[in-house]
């Protein structure tokens, strides 16, 4: 027998059946698992938004508190939102629109000139939360994302409805240094940002970690948060991408017209 | 019954594939700075040992010799697939930080090692408790290795604060050295060398002895 299963018909034979078994085998658990993996991601991505707003609950499930947000699309060139005309022509569409996999995609991206968060390529629309009440926008949640020491950190940063306090800020995705740079996960840095404002009287986003700490005495304190102790690099990351996205390239004339116009 | 006993209790003290046989390192290195990750990674690598050293078991007497590592490789290879597949629907938060770790199994020297050296000569049944063996051997090391490099590197055990560390407003400095990876080489070696020192029978003899000094008259 053993000689027998070194002939070159056996050889396929089993190479080909394993082959096939193993296919079907493989093909039946990414098949099947796919529907609960997708709504596990989509649950992630929206605690991530949630625990930037402060809104996340242990008492009420994520779905039930999504629903009293809005999702829509920002087209960045403009400031404005996107058009049903626009969003059309991109071929894209609100609920599925994953503006990580567009800024990948030339059809749906731009290369960036001026590039101080070194992302090299951006999305052309960009996925804003709205929470609303009946006075009309409450808050809003916005995506950034930019370089640090060693990985692109990505997450969101909560603004009140004077689009310029911050409600509350964090990363879902970094690789930074564990202990150092990865203290950006530290829900006690993270408290320090709730309160801060962006923008500075001219209206420009001057918001920034101040290496050895903010001096309560500084008058510049409100737009200053404590640096990173040990991850000077990761800090300059994190104050370009706040600068970068909250600017004048970024969200910044969204957020002026939400300011004048409302959500109109 | 002893029979049964030494295959699958063999690897956890005697014969552990990562303390004697210095096997499947790098995935120890990669995941072992937090306890959670290190029992998902352990129960993923002793379930995908188990059922491909079964089913190699199983087709051994029709594997053709001139593809056998090849076979044996999609074996396991569709084992690591489902199982990354099977934590992405029900262990969401814990894939993530496995990340490519999962499907670095099918690399991991154990799975194969065992496949070769065990399952190819042995019934199903030994084969599949030999796999569960080499498993928990690998779990153990694994455990330990990270009970230190959690508590020490951030205080915690499972997540959990055991030490209130500084920036919490306690008294613990974390290792940070702890938390990357080089730190579960300090730590591995440490245990080896306990191993031994304990089970002798496993220090190796010394590939080489420095000959005694030469004595004067025979310098002359």
């Amino acid at each position: 027998m053993a000689s027998n299963n070194d002939s070159i018909k056996k050889t396929i034979i089993v190479a080909l059946s394993l082959c096939l078994v193993c296919s079907v085998f493989v093909a039946a658990a990414a098949v099947g698992l796919k529907p609960i993996q997708n709504a596990n991601k989509d649950l992630d991505r929206k605690r991530n938004i949630l625990s930037a707003a402060n809104m996340l609950d242990t008492s009420t499930s994520v779905d039930e508190v999504f629903e009293s947000i809005e999702t829509r699309l920002v087209s960045l060139k403009t400031g404005r939102f996107a058009t049903d005309a626009e969003i059309n022509q991109a071929g894209i569409d609100v609920a599925t629109y994953d503006q990580q996999a567009a800024a990948k995609d030339p059809a749906l991206s731009e290369v960036l000139v001026n590039d101080p968060a070194s992302i090299k390529r951006r999305a052309k629309f960009a996925t804003v939360y709205l929470v609303k009440s009946d006075a009309g926008i409450d808050r809003v949640i916005l995506p950034v994302h930019g370089y640090g020491l060693w990985s692109t950190m990505y997450g969101f940063i909560a603004l009140e409805n004077d689009f310029d306090t911050v409600i509350g800020f964090g990363f879902y995705d970094q690789g930074e240094t564990p202990g150092l740079g990865g203290e950006v996960d530290n829900p006690n840095w993270k408290a320090l940002w709730e309160g801060k404002k962006i923008y500075n009287d001219q209206g420009e986003a001057v918001i920034q970690l101040a290496k050895g700490g903010v001096d309560s005495a500084d008058p510049q304190a409100i737009h200053k948060v404590d640096g990173l102790s040990g991850a000077t690099l990761t800090s300059r990351g994190v104050t370009n991408l706040v600068q970068y996205w909250l600017g004048e390239e970024g969200f910044g004339p969204f957020l002026s017209v939400l300011r004048s116009e409302g959500d109109q | 019954m002893s029979n049964v006993k030494e295959v699958l209790f063999g690897p956890i003290l005697a014969n552990n594939p990562i303390a004697l046989q210095i096997l499947g390192i790098c995935s120890a290195l990669a995941v072992t700075s937090s306890l959670s990750v290190s029992l998902v990674m352990a129960i993923a690598l002793t379930l995908v040992t188990a059922f491909s050293s079964f089913f190699i078991a199983i087709i051994r007497n029709h594997i053709p010799n001139s593809i056998r590592i090849i076979v044996q490789m999609i074996i396991i290879a569709s084992l690591v697939i489902v199982v990354d597949q099977v934590l992405k629907a029900f262990a969401f938060e814990i894939s993530k930080q496995l990340s490519v770790f999962v499907g670095l199994i099918i690399t991991n020297c154990i799975v194969m090692g065992r496949a070769e050296a065990f399952a190819m000569k042995n019934g199903p049944v030994m084969s599949f408790l030999d796999g569960i063996g080499n498993g928990l051997g690998y779990s153990v090391m694994l455990i330990i290795v990270a009970i230190f490099r959690e508590l020490l590197g951030a205080g915690k055990l499972f997540g959990v604060e055991i030490f209130t560390t500084i920036q919490n407003g306690g008294w613990y400095q974390p290792n940070g050295l702890m938390l990357l990876p080089p730190s579960a080489f300090f730590v591995i070696g440490l245990v080896i060398w306990a191993l031994r020192a304990y089970k002798t029978d496993q220090v190796e003899a010394p590939e080489y002895k420095i000959a005694a000094n030469s004595r004067a008259q025979e310098a002359l």
